[in-house]
This record gives C-alpha cells, sequence and structure tokens, in this order.
C-alpha cells in the first residue's frame, strides 16, 4: 500500500518555485483575506472555531489552543500579551523556521486573527539566538505588514490595532520553555517560573495576562478561520486534527520536512516509503519520535494498546500513527514532530552521550535536580566514551534519571531525563557490554565520535 | 469536614494531623505548626518564594468533589470525603494552605525525592567542612544526617569555581560551596534594596557574583552571611577565627538605635567573636544592621576604663563612693545629673532615685542621625523611651547640655554626676568641665573621665543584664553574655550605693532587686516582670507619651504618630 499524500497546508508554498517571502507574494497568493475575514467576526467566535477544531499546540505539548485560549484571565483590566514561541530549538526539529524564512506572513497573518481574537494589542515574536537570519525576514515582513495596514493601529480601517515586535534570544534553549521565555523577554534570566502561581494565562509577561503560541500553531489559526472549526476537525483523526509537519533527519535515504494529515501515516511508512528506508546495507535501529527529549523507541518492540471497546491491539514501532496521543500510549510522544532516525551502525551509549551533552549545556541550572542532574548523566556518558565505562553505569545512569523527572521547576527536567531513562531501558545490555565493545572496531559508515 | 474554626483559618491535614492555620500559610509552615519538619534550603519566611532547591517536596492533595455537582465524593472505606492526591510531588514553600488541604511528607516518594535532591546538592560541593566556617550551622551537613547516602556514587570531577571572592568588605564568597539557592540575591533586591548579585553562566557551572563595577556593601549585607544555607558566604570578621559549637549564644539587644534589633550574641570563655540577629517578627524580623554587629569590638578595647579612681589615684569603690558622696553632699542645691538614652531601664530607674535624692535635675543626651528606613533608626539612644516611662526625663533631650553649660557659667551647678555620657562631647567647654567636680560612671575613657574626679568604670551592654525600651514602646530583655573586666563594677550597684550615700534611703543595688521595686513604683510596668518578660518583648502604654516629638521616622516595623495625634 503505497504512503499516504502530504496534505500540505501551512507548508502549501513552501520550495514552491517562484514563491516568494515578500507581502506581494502572499497577498498575490490569497494573503490577509483570513484577517479580513476575522476581523468582521466576532472575537469570541474565532475564538469558538478554535475550540472547535481541537487545535493541539504543536510546540511539543500538544495542549489544546482552545482551552489555553479560555483559560486566559480576561477581567483583571491588565492587557493581554500574545507571545509567539519562535525559539524552535529541540534537536530534531526544523519547521518554524522554514515558515519564517519562507513564508513570514502566514504567520504574521495568525498573529493578528490570534490577536484580535483575544484582545491583544501588543505581541512579541520570540525568535531563536541562532536564526538571525528569520529574524531578519520577520522584521522585513512587519514592516511590509504595516506599510499595508495588516499590523499596527486601526488594521484595515478597524478601531482594533495591535503592534508585533520581534525580540531575539541570546542563543538558550530554555527560552523555549513558555515562563523562561516570558523572563527572558522581561530581560531576565531565562529561569522558568513556578506554576503555581505563575501561569502565564494569569501572571504572565510583566504580570499580564499572557498566551504563548508556537509558531506553526498560530499559523493553523489561519486555516481554521479559512475553513471553520467543524471542517478542521475532518482532517487528521479524532482529538489529533488538523496536519502536523514531520522532520526526519538521521539515517534514512531522503530526510527533510513533510506535512501529513495527524494520524494518517504510520511510522513505517513515513521512513520506509516517504523517506526512503534506511541507507544501503543498514537496518533502522531506532527512533525518537518527537524531537530529542521524547523517549526513543527501538525497532522491534512491541506494543500493547487499550482499544475503546476494551479490546488490544498490538503495534510494533512501524505501525505507530503519528499522532499526539497514540505515540504517549507507547510511552514517548509526538513532541515538536523532530523524528531522529539511528541505525545499526549507531552505539547507543555514544548516541545518549551526545544528547547528554546538549541537555547538560542547556540547562538554566535553577533548581536542583536538573541542574546537578543533567550534568552528572553528561559526566557519566562522557567518561564511558572517553575514558573508562564500567557496566554497572547504565543502572546509575537511569537512577540519576529518576531523582530528575517530575522534581523540576519546569519540563526541562524530563527533558533531560526521558532519552536517558529510556535508553537504559531499552538498550541496557549494550551499556552493559560497553565496556567490552567499545574498542572493538565501528562498523563502516559509522560516525566519529565527538 | 471539620468547619474553619475562624473566618480566616482553613483546616489542613498534615501526615494525618489536623490543624487550623491562616489561609496561605504555606505547608512547611503548616506542617511546622504540627511538629512536621519539611526541609528547605532556598525558601526563607521573610523572602520571596522561588522554589528552587526542590527539597521541600511534599504530596498534595484535595478532597474530591463531583465536577458537575460539587458535591463531595466519598470514601466508603474511610466514610470520609475522598482525597485526589496529585502524583507529582509539590514544592511544599509554595503549597498554600486552602480549605482541606492534604499533605503527606512520610511516604517513600518523598523520601526518595529528598534523598535525591541531598545527593545532587554534594556532588559537586566540595565537601570541605573540616576547614569551612559554616561547619556546625550548616543546613547541608544538618540534612545530609537525615538524607545523606553515606557513601558517594560520583566518581566524576567535581566542577571548579572560585574559592575566595570578596563580594565587599565584609563577605566572602566560596562559590564552589555554594547551593545556588538565591537567597542572598533575593535579600540584596527585596530587604536590602540593593541589587548587586546576581549568576552568571549556567546549568552547573552557575556562579554567584557581583554585577560588573559593583559590590556588596551595603550596611545589610552580613544578613546574607546568616541566611546562606551553606559555607558560601563568610564574614571576613568572623570568618577562621572560631568553631560555632563551642560557642555560648546569649540573647541580647542591638544599641546601636531605638529600634532595638533582637540578637545573639556568641561569646566564648569571655570573649565575644560576633552578634547575629535573632527572629523578632514585630521588630527586626530575622535582620540586624552590619554596624550592630561590630559594637562587641568596645568589650575589648584599649580605652576601657578598668580601675575607680578618686582624683585620678586608683581607689577602692568603697572609698570612691564615699568621695562622691562627699563631694555632692558639699555642692547640695547645685548638683546636676547627666543620665543616659544607652543605660537600661533598670540603671535610669535608679538614676532617678539619685537625681530624686540629690534633688537635682536629671537630663539625657540625645543622639540622632539619619535613619534607613530599615532598622537604623535616627534615634542612636536605645532607650529614651526607657527614660520616660522610669520618670527620669519628662521631655526629650537635646543634643547639646546648653541649659547645662548655662547654669555651670552663672555658678547654679557646682557638680555634676554623669552615668555614661561625655559632657565634652555634650557641649561642655575644658573650662566649664574644669569648673565643676565630676561624677563619672562609664565604660571608656573620654575628656569627661579625664576631668573627673571620681570615675567608675562600668560594664557595656554585654556584660550586664537588663531592659531596654524602643521606639514602640517595646520592653526587651537583654543578658548577660560575659564577664567585665577586672576592676569594672556593675552600673546598678554604684548607682544604688551612690544613691544610698546621699539619703535615698534603701535602694535595690541589683537586677532582681530593682524589678521587685519597679513593679511597685512604675506604673507602665505594673504588671511586667523581668524573669517573665517574653523573648520577643512586652508593649508597653505609649499614650503617656502620646504628644512628644519623637525623631523617628518609618522603620521596618515603625510608623512614626500622626503629627497631629496630639492630647
Amino acid at each position: 500500500m503505497p504512503a499516504p499524500q502530504q496534505r500540505r497546508i501551512i507548508f502549501r508554498h513552501i520550495d514552491e518555485p517562484g514563491y516568494t517571502n515578500d507581502l506581494a507574494c502572499y497577498v498575490k497568493h490569497g494573503g490577509y483575506e483570513m484577517l479580513k475575514k476575522a476581523l468582521a467576526m466576532q472575537p469570541a467566535a474565532i475564538i469558538d472555531e478554535v475550540k472547535k477544531s481541537g487545535l493541539r499546540g504543536r510546540g511539543g505539548a500538544g495542549f489544546p489552543c482552545g482551552v489555553k485560549w479560555g483559560l486566559v484571565d480576561r477581567k483583571s483590566g491588565k492587557p493581554i500579551y500574545l507571545v509567539v514561541n519562535a525559539d524552535e530549538s529541540e534537536p530534531g526539529t526544523f519547521k518554524d523556521r522554514y515558515i519564517m524564512h519562507q513564508d513570514p506572513h502566514q504567520l504574521i497573518e495568525g498573529i493578528m486573527i490570534s490577536a484580535w481574537a483575544n484582545n491583544v494589542k501588543q505581541a512579541y515574536i520570540y525568535i531563536r539566538g541562532e536564526m538571525p537570519h528569520g529574524a531578519r525576514i520577520l522584521e522585513k515582513a512587519i514592516a511590509e505588514a504595516r506599510a499595508a495596514n495588516f499590523v499596527g493601529p486601526n488594521i484595515l480601517g478597524s478601531a482594533y490595532g495591535c503592534e508585533i515586535y520581534v525580540h531575539r534570544g541570546a542563543g538558550a534553549y530554555i527560552c523555549g520553555e513558555e515562563t523562561g521565555l516570558i523572563e527572558s523577554l522581561e530581560g531576565k534570566r531565562p529561569y522558568p517560573r513556578i506554576k503555581p502561581p505563575y501561569f502565564p494565562a494569569v501572571l504572565g509577561l510583566y504580570q499580564c495576562p499572557t498566551i504563548v503560541n508556537n509558531v506553526e500553531t498560530l499559523c493553523h489559526v489561519k486555516h481554521i478561520v479559512e475553513m471553520g472549526g467543524d471542517a478542521y476537525t475532518k482532517i487528521g483523526t479524532p482529538n489529533n486534527t488538523g496536519t502536523r509537519i514531520l522532520c526526519v533527519s538521521g539515517h534514512v535515504k531522503n530526510p527533510g520536512y513533510f506535512e501529513y494529515e495527524v494520524g494518517k501515516i504510520t511510522m513505517g511508512e513515513l521512513l520506509n516509503e516517504v523517506c526512503g528506508g534506511p541507507l544501503p546495507g543498514r537496518k533502522f535501529k531506532a527512533v525518537i519520535p518527537g524531537g530529542s527529549s521524547a523517549k526513543i523507541l527501538k525497532f522491534g518492540e512491541t506494543f500493547t494498546l487499550k482499544n475503546k471497546d476494551g479490546s488490544t491491539r498490538t503495534l510494533t514501532v512501524e505501525d505507530i500513527p503519528m499522532d499526539f496521543d497514540t505515540l504517549a500510549a507507547c510511552g514517548t510522544m509526538g513532541g515538536s514532530g523532530g523524528v531522529i532516525v539511528m541505525d545499526d551502525s549507531v552505539n547507543m551509549v555514544e548516541a545518549l552521550a551526545n544528547i547528554n551533552a546538549f541537555y547538560a549545556h542547556e540547562s538554566c541550572g535553577q533548581c536542583t535536580p536538573c541542574r546537578e542532574g543533567s550534568l552528572w548523566m553528561k559526566k557519566i556518558t562522557t567518561r564511558m566514551v572517553h575514558e573508562k565505562a564500567r557496566s554497572e553505569d547504565g543502572a546509575l545512569l537511569k537512577s540519576v534519571a529518576d531523582q530528575i523527572a517530575g522534581r523540576t521547576i519546569c519540563a526541562f527536567g524530563e527533558a533531560c531525563s526521558w532519552p536517558t531513562q529510556s535508553f537504559v531501558a531499552k538498550f541496557g545490555d549494550e551499556f552493559k557490554a560497553y565496556p567490552e565493545t567499545k574498542n572493538a572496531p565501528k562498523p563502516a559508515g559509522a560516525l566519529d565520535l565527538v | 469536614m471539620i468547619a474553619p474554626p475562624k473566618p480566616d483559618l482553613v483546616t489542613v491535614n498534615v501526615d494525618g494531623k489536623e490543624i487550623a492555620v491562616p489561609k496561605g500559610t504555606n505547608a512547611i509552615e503548616a506542617a511546622r505548626l504540627v511538629g512536621v519538619d519539611v526541609p528547605y534550603y532556598c525558601y526563607h519566611p521573610k523572602l520571596s518564594v522561588v522554589g528552587n532547591c526542590r527539597m521541600c517536596l511534599i504530596e498534595m492533595g484535595m478532597p474530591a468533589v463531583d465536577p458537575a455537582t460539587k458535591a463531595p465524593i466519598m470514601d466508603p472505606a474511610t466514610g470520609k470525603q475522598k482525597i485526589n492526591w496529585i502524583p507529582r510531588p509539590q514544592i511544599g514553600c509554595a503549597t498554600n494552605a486552602s480549605p482541606g488541604l492534604h499533605i503527606r511528607t512520610n511516604t517513600p516518594q518523598i523520601k526518595d525525592c529528598r534523598e535525591g535532591v541531598m545527593e545532587f546538592l554534594l556532588v559537586n560541593h566540595p565537601l570541605d567542612c573540616p576547614i569551612c566556617d559554616q561547619a556546625g550551622e550548616c543546613k547541608l551537613q544538618e540534612q545530609s544526617i537525615g538524607y545523606g547516602r553515606g557513601y558517594s556514587r560520583y566518581i566524576e570531577q567535581k566542577n571548579v569555581k572560585p574559592k575566595r571572592t570578596q563580594l565587599g568588605p565584609r563577605v566572602m564568597l566560596d562559590d564552589e560551596r555554594c547551593i545556588l539557592c538565591s537567597r542572598c540575591i533575593r535579600f540584596s533586591k527585596e530587604i536590602a534594596k540593593d541589587d548587586v548579585l546576581g549568576f552568571i553562566d549556567r546549568g552547573s557551572y552557575s556562579t554567584l557574583t557581583c554585577y560588573p563595577g559593583k559590590q556588596l556593601a551595603n550596611n545589610y549585607s552580613l544578613n546574607t552571611v546568616d541566611i546562606c544555607p551553606v559555607g558560601a558566604l563568610t564574614s571576613t570578621d568572623f570568618r577562621f577565627k572560631m568553631r560555632v559549637w563551642f560557642l555560648k549564644q546569649t540573647n541580647s539587644i542591638d544599641t546601636e538605635t531605638s529600634v532595638g534589633a533582637n540578637t545573639v550574641v556568641w561569646s566564648r570563655e569571655g570573649v565575644i567573636y560576633r552578634i547575629t540577629p535573632r527572629r523578632n517578627d514585630e521588630v527586626n524580623d530575622t535582620w540586624m544592621a552590619d554596624s550592630g554587629r561590630e559594637l562587641f569590638k568596645a568589650v575589648r578595647a584599649a580605652d576601657r576604663l578598668a580601675a575607680v579612681k578618686v582624683d585620678g589615684a586608683d581607689s577602692s569603690l568603697e572609698l570612691a563612693v564615699k568621695a562622691a558622696a562627699d563631694l555632692l553632699k558639699a555642692a547640695a542645691g547645685a548638683v546636676a545629673v547627666v543620665g543616659s538614652g544607652r543605660s537600661s531601664v533598670e540603671e535610669q530607674f535608679l538614676t532617678a532615685k539619685l537625681a530624686a535624692a540629690l534633688k537635682a535635675p536629671a537630663q539625657l543626651v540625645s543622639r540622632t542621625g539619619e535613619g534607613d528606613k530599615l532598622l537604623v533608626s535616627a534615634d542612636r539612644n536605645p532607650n529614651v523611651r526607657g527614660a520616660l516611662v522610669t520618670g527620669l526625663i519628662a521631655k526629650l533631650p537635646a543634643a547639646k547640655l546648653a541649659d547645662l553649660a548655662a547654669a555651670i557659667d552663672a555658678g547654679k551647678v557646682k557638680a555634676v554626676v554623669s552615668v555614661d555620657e561625655d559632657l565634652a562631647a555634650a557641649g561642655l567647654s575644658a573650662a566649664q568641665l574644669a569648673k565643676v567636680a565630676v561624677v563619672y560612671l562609664g565604660t571608656h575613657a573620654n575628656a569627661t573621665s579625664a576631668a573627673a574626679k571620681v570615675v567608675f568604670p562600668t560594664l557595656t551592654v554585654f556584660e550586664k543584664s537588663g531592659t531596654f525600651v524602643n521606639q514602640q514602646f517595646r520592653i526587651q530583655k537583654f543578658l548577660k553574655a560575659v564577664p567585665g573586666p577586672t576592676g569594672a563594677a556593675d552600673d546598678l550597684a554604684v548607682l544604688s550605693r551612690l544613691a544610698g550615700a546621699v539619703g535615698a534611703g534603701p535602694v535595690p543595688a541589683d537586677l532582681g532587686g530593682v524589678w521587685t521595686v519597679l513593679a511597685n513604683e512604675v506604673a507602665a510596668l505594673k504588671t511586667v516582670t523581668f524573669a517573665n518578660l517574653p523573648e520577643t518583648g512586652l508593649l508597653l502604654d505609649a499614650t503617656p507619651f502620646a504628644g512628644l516629638p519623637f525623631v523617628e521616622g518609618e522603620t521596618l516595623h515603625y510608623k512614626p504618630a500622626a503629627p497631629a495625634a496630639t492630647a
């Protein structure tokens, strides 16, 4: 059975020959019509459509966007801010970057519609520090949109106005955590805030109610206004509506980004048919389905899941549909859509050493378990790879990770411990045998250690 | 459920024990009230909550209610309302009491959480307790007894950080010991209002430091040393001087200003090593000024008076009392008494007795300076209000003894008794001093002691017990921490003998004796006894003095009365 066709909604014009990121091109392709349509609607009606659509956040947690908007404190009398999380930092994820580079006006239109729906007068795009080019493109696009009266005061002759500011990060993964991002936006160290009491919907930016949405999520809002919430739910699968962009990297023939209806493509179809399967002479060994913090899946393992009617079904990794709920039921997550593939040339201890080095470097250092635990795990895996490995290190790694997850201020605790927990759980033998196997000849084509 | 006993109280359940606490009390404090210890590092009752150490993790639950009807869901097994426990542990410091809040601190999960945090805090800690000043009062040491593992699983290289960073003139930082709790940062920002500290770098390499070009030099910098739960911040003055477990702690009162900050004096074998603040939520919270911590250095100063003198020659207490009495009686009708706002209530009471026996007018010398709106008030005398309460004076003192100077010039005053006040500093010229016979009671040498006919060396606040009445009219007691120097006499003994010798009748000569009389003779102290005075002091009736123009502006727990409130 051939793999399903991509359904490009967000990425409709990405890589389209002749499509440029300027306003004229966007307007020629029907741009900002949905902003006009939205301004003619009641804000509450737009929120209703978003709620009806079942749109789930594309940043990583998959939290329903309409519910998030519903939590905003609208009675405080304080301004409501919209913050666009463009700090796309999760290793393996490269979708928002393409939206901002090639179709920035789609994002701006999504922002303006969402701002109107939520009575937002100021929106901020917090863009990752390592994306200076994207920031310049956004600045230019916002200037164009402002000149055309799509952004700024009295939009399209209405009484409504909203300004968008681009804020560049300084290069920290933690700025993708929404409260860390807010602190950074306020000019402070991006220490994530404790919740309670600092829920952004109530006490966000400058202690005002704040909505923090991912770039892709806001782009979806534009299309929900276009087709209506009910029609949007027909895309994808129940509770996993719409399309999402999957970024495949690693050991496949044709890596890249692909937009599919959520849950309408399986891992096997994605990797074998869409991405052309493993490299010549190799076999898939493992895959991380949602950015490097998601728990790894091992090819060959099976998952027995409950159906709604009480019966069970058994899935292999290849059978897993790429949606939020099934991946969660399999013990991992859809996350940010970054699919990282590893074949049999990869030593899992060495792969984990790479991931641990990243998280140890990115831990903000605010709370104890993550600060000390992430570096400890890095030191262990680095030692295993470059110095003396011990057969008991796997168990120690797991124990350290267990002491982090669930006990930290923000989700970074999980992000840094889930890789270790899952690598050790699923490839424990490899960790145990590593003292003997580490000096054995590497398979042909295996990457050198960094 | 049990109905809340009072409208502002809510009933919470800690490890099965129910207690009513004010709404909003956090889980750590609520647990403390039922005798359950929740360990923590970063939480401080007087600072904002950041929840970064993760040591106070608890299990939290709320009574289950039906989402639709809001009706309680009962547990058939117990007959009580079912509790919905949150699977993820919560931080106690940010979990505030709400009706029906349930807390569990004694579960395997919580034990595991605490042991995990404890291990993490130690993996990069230098464990240099044998050379660390904090040893003996270190939260890491204390809590590793309860939650430490006894051996280390950590075989990697520890992080290396700066060991000796001078953050300011009085505070030294050892970054390797720092557990990044941010108490010092929050204190500087929130209490001292001198935002100079912050972290640089990230993750486990985070390092505490001053902002470029700044120093931790404010007059409250040593509070950061007090609240540092580990040995990261140490006092340059106390560092490497003495092991804390050798030190005796004595409750005392800061005599710097009329705030009357509560303190602890730490001494060993008659030598004081440091002064730290003592918590009093009505006076100084948990803070005190750096300047007040230096005061003990006067105890062993080179200019300390240590011999009774008559006409410049060493004498005995008996002979000196007789000499002074003779001198004062000879000048009968032309004697003035200068008391002190730094004397204790008891001493001021006896000074008043002496003045009455001599039929001499009594006055104080005021000392003022700029208040800092925190714990240094404008009135630099600790006990002017004590002199009002005991009747030594009826109106507030002036900075200079102008009336006395005029009376001396006019020949109306021929003898002066000064209780620890340097008359030269208070405005008398050398010529005026030379015209009168001075009887001086004091601790340190000065122009007055040099000019005096009779000198009685007396005790500093650290060498005696007594009470002060602070700016709130709160009477607070201080206790003797160390013995006085050989040759010095208790102020009460000297005042009592002097008063007796000039015909005041029987006058008590010690603290206990004075208090038996105080209760009868001073209306405001009728129901007060020294022994039963609470550690946090007792507010006296201030209404008789409401009209007086006190000099203090607002400080931490003091608001000056509105000027219009005159009698």
